[in-house]
């Protein structure tokens, strides 16, 4: 040890905490102090091997050993086995860069994810940190729009659209005032990447959002974040304060003319403010009802003003873009799809958690190669890819690589990476009829398709899941769908037909069971 | 553990002062009243309304248009439970239906000794860890039948040892 402090890596992300980190570092702590070892806790992001959680890491003249998942009680071993030398231990993973979940991955936006001290500035620098920032600043704005647009990034909070067009469109909006908005209101389940990036590395949003406002000429900026992610909450507001106190936020960035001003703001609880105009007007301290489109935020946003609005992994993919170049980015990739996407193995997955690829890898791969197939160690009957209004697929689509237009030609959606994995114990018209269920406590219920149209999807599934008059209902169902699809407002309405049809083609025989005749009594 | 002050119109005034200079402040506004007092009180609409300048049916329309502004005081702790796809997939109505027996009290609802308050939530961003509930503001993953036991049973002990 050289007689220097021991690092040991205790992750303070929301996942690894709901399965017991804190209790981990505090067993750590107590069992260092009773051996008289003086050791320095770190609490890191997670590295999003969630299945390894607790995941605790010992910094070693090698590299970091990982160990886990870390309980309490088996601490008092991991010492006896010399775990602080990265000492062999059953729990032991080896050096962490090489688990192979790890190494086969390409992490561009979440390369520091848990291995920097998330509110550390001087780590963040030493980890290649707001260099991306920097070159923007010497930038001319039209520069800095051009490099995003070069690279191909696209929305990544589900609709694609190219991220560099959205910034140009604010850019030449006449001012004075302008805004950035991050839309952090990640409410797909099975997604948690948006999380983990804030609570891992708060300052790449930062920084990413930062260069968004130089690009644009916006001087205040907003990171919308769902009431379910208070520690996420509470690490972005930590780390604004001190991007602040080193003038990396305010008047003044980094000794420019820039100024940059950057605001937490908690939703409550409604899926839809994940919609980028109802976010808006959520902002703004009203209801979160859609907007009809025209206007596009871009052209007038919050407040009626010229408005970047973009995802978290949007935002946090544009330093490295910055510091490395818009070809770097866009060497990754396939088709039109370039770079690289946070895939979120989530639900019943043997180990679940962030697969960072390029676009182009196959849900095979990402289900069995990374995922090691269900938890329940049944058969995988479906996914459903891109949250709640994402495609239920079979196995016999696993084969289908994971770009835009791969899946739109499916009538799937990438979405925002987002994969919940069911055995085959799954009901899929249950399935169905709770995409219609979310769909109607979820509505903003500014237009009819969405808000009735949901709840009249709820009573016709449950009449064909009852049995009754199967082919007319089906025949209702597939027509309502169209209804939804072709007439709401947004993509609430307009998708929750994807996971209803897709369960219907896909699984057919879930519908036209005869129900179970009523036991009787 | 949910704080539960009884409404006072002076408090409530001060909470409106120290946000008012934000902009779009009615939502930042609510949690903070919520946070409180736990639920946003009747009378905190029309004050709220003069204090805003704005119409009542307006501020009505904002505190019910959000889930998470609640109208009554809910219990000492709040559990909210994932019933999203990705706990689906894992059992979470098993899991619901355990803790419905368990506490004797429907989703919405508050046990009859005000401890907890049982709310459903659609997705805690732990998906990879399922299923998942959160107790006040602390996450578990994992979670079954006799987990769920557990840690409703550490939630009072600790409340008892305060």
């Amino acid at each position: 040890m050289n007689g220097q402090l021991v690092t040991v890596y205790v992750p303070r992300d929301a996942a690894a905490l709901s399965v017991g980190a804190d209790a981990v570092a505090a067993a750590i702590r107590a069992e260092a102090k009773a051996r008289n070892l003086p050791l320095r806790i770190v609490r890191n992001g997670s590295r999003g091997m969630l299945w390894l959680e607790p995941l605790v890491e010992v910094q070693t003249q090698t590299g970091r050993v990982a160990y886990g998942p870390v309980t309490p009680e088996a601490v008092p071993g991991l010492f006896a086995a010399g775990f602080l030398e990265g000492g062999a231990h059953p729990l032991g993973h080896g050096l962490t860069e090489a688990i192979p979940y790890l190494a086969k991955q390409e992490r561009l936006t979440f390369a520091r994810c848990g291995i920097v001290d998330p509110l550390s500035v001087e780590d963040y620098r030493r980890h290649g940190g707001f260099r991306g920032l920097e070159r923007a600043l010497a930038m001319r704005p039209a520069e800095i729009v051009a490099a995003v647009t070069e690279s191909g990034l696209r929305g990544r909070g589900g609709a694609g659209f190219p991220t560099g067009i959205k910034w140009k469109t604010v850019l030449d909006a006449a001012g004075p005032e302008k805004f950035v908005c991050c839309n952090a209101d990640e409410g797909d389940s099975g997604t948690f990447a948006d999380r983990m990036i804030m609570e891992g590395d708060p300052f790449c949003l930062i920084e990413g959002m930062t260069i968004a406002a130089v690009a644009v000429g916006a001087a205040q900026g907003y990171i919308y974040i769902r009431s379910e992610y208070p520690h996420a909450i509470a690490t972005m507001r930590a780390a604004i304060k001190l991007a602040y106190a080193e003038a990396w936020l305010g008047d003044g960035i980094h000794g420019t003319a820039h100024r940059f001003h950057l605001e937490v703001r908690v939703g409550a609880g409604a899926y839809i403010c994940g919609e980028e105009t109802s976010m808006l007007e959520s902002l703004e301290g009203k209801r979160g009802v859609v907007r009809a489109k025209p206007p596009v935020p871009a052209l007038e946003g919050l407040f009626g003003k010229p408005t970047v609005v973009n995802n978290v992994l949007s935002l946090t993919s544009v330093p490295i873009i910055l510091d490395k170049g818009a070809g770097y980015y866009r060497d990754f990739g396939v088709g039109r799809s370039r770079g690289t996407l946070a895939f979120q193995l989530a639900g019943n997955i043997r180990r679940g958690g962030i697969v960072e690829k390029a676009f182009g890898v196959t849900l095979r791969e990402l289900l069995y190669d990374f995922g090691g197939g269900t938890l329940s160690g049944r058969p995988i009957r479906a996914v459903q890819a891109g949250g709640p209004l994402g495609a239920y697929l079979p196995p016999s689509l696993f084969n289908l690589p994971k770009d835009y237009e791969a899946f739109a030609a499916q009538e799937a959606m990438v979405g925002h990476g987002g994969i919940v994995v069911f055995d085959d114990s799954v009901d899929m018209a249950r399935q169905a009829r709770f995409a219609m269920e979310f769909c109607a406590i979820e509505s903003c219920g500014k237009c009819t398709p969405c808000r009735i149209g949901a709840v009249r999807g709820v009573e016709v599934i449950d009449r064909i899941i009852a049995g009754r008059e199967v082919e007319a209902n089906l025949t209702l169902l597939q027509d309502l769908c169209e209804v939804m699809t072709d007439g709401s407002l947004c993509a609430m309405g307009g998708m929750t037909p994807i996971p209803v049809r897709s369960a219907l083609k896909h699984f057919p025989e879930d519908f036209t069971r005869t129900p179970a005749p009523l036991a009787a009594e | 553990m949910n704080a539960r002050t009884p409404w006072s119109a002076e408090r409530a005034k001060a909470i409106i002062a120290g946000h008012r200079h934000l902009r779009g402040a009615l939502l930042p506004i609510l949690h903070a009243l919520q946070e409180e007092f736990g639920c946003i009180d009747e009378p905190a609409i029309p004050l709220l309304a003069q204090e805003m300048n704005l119409s009542r049916a307006d501020v009505h329309g904002v505190v019910s248009f959000y889930h998470e502004f609640r109208r009554t005081r809910p219990g000492r702790h709040t559990i909210r439970v994932c019933r999203a796809e990705a706990c689906q997939s894992l059992r979470a109505e098993d899991l619901i239906d355990h803790i419905r027996r368990h506490l004797g009290v429907d989703l919405g609802g508050t046990t009859a000794d005000d401890a907890f308050t049982l709310e459903p939530v659609f997705c805690l961003g732990n998906c990879a860890l399922g299923p998942a509930i959160m107790v006040d503001d602390t996450l578990h993953g994992r979670v079954d039948a006799a987990r769920f036991d557990a840690i409703a049973a550490a939630t009072l002990a600790q409340e008892r040892a305060r």
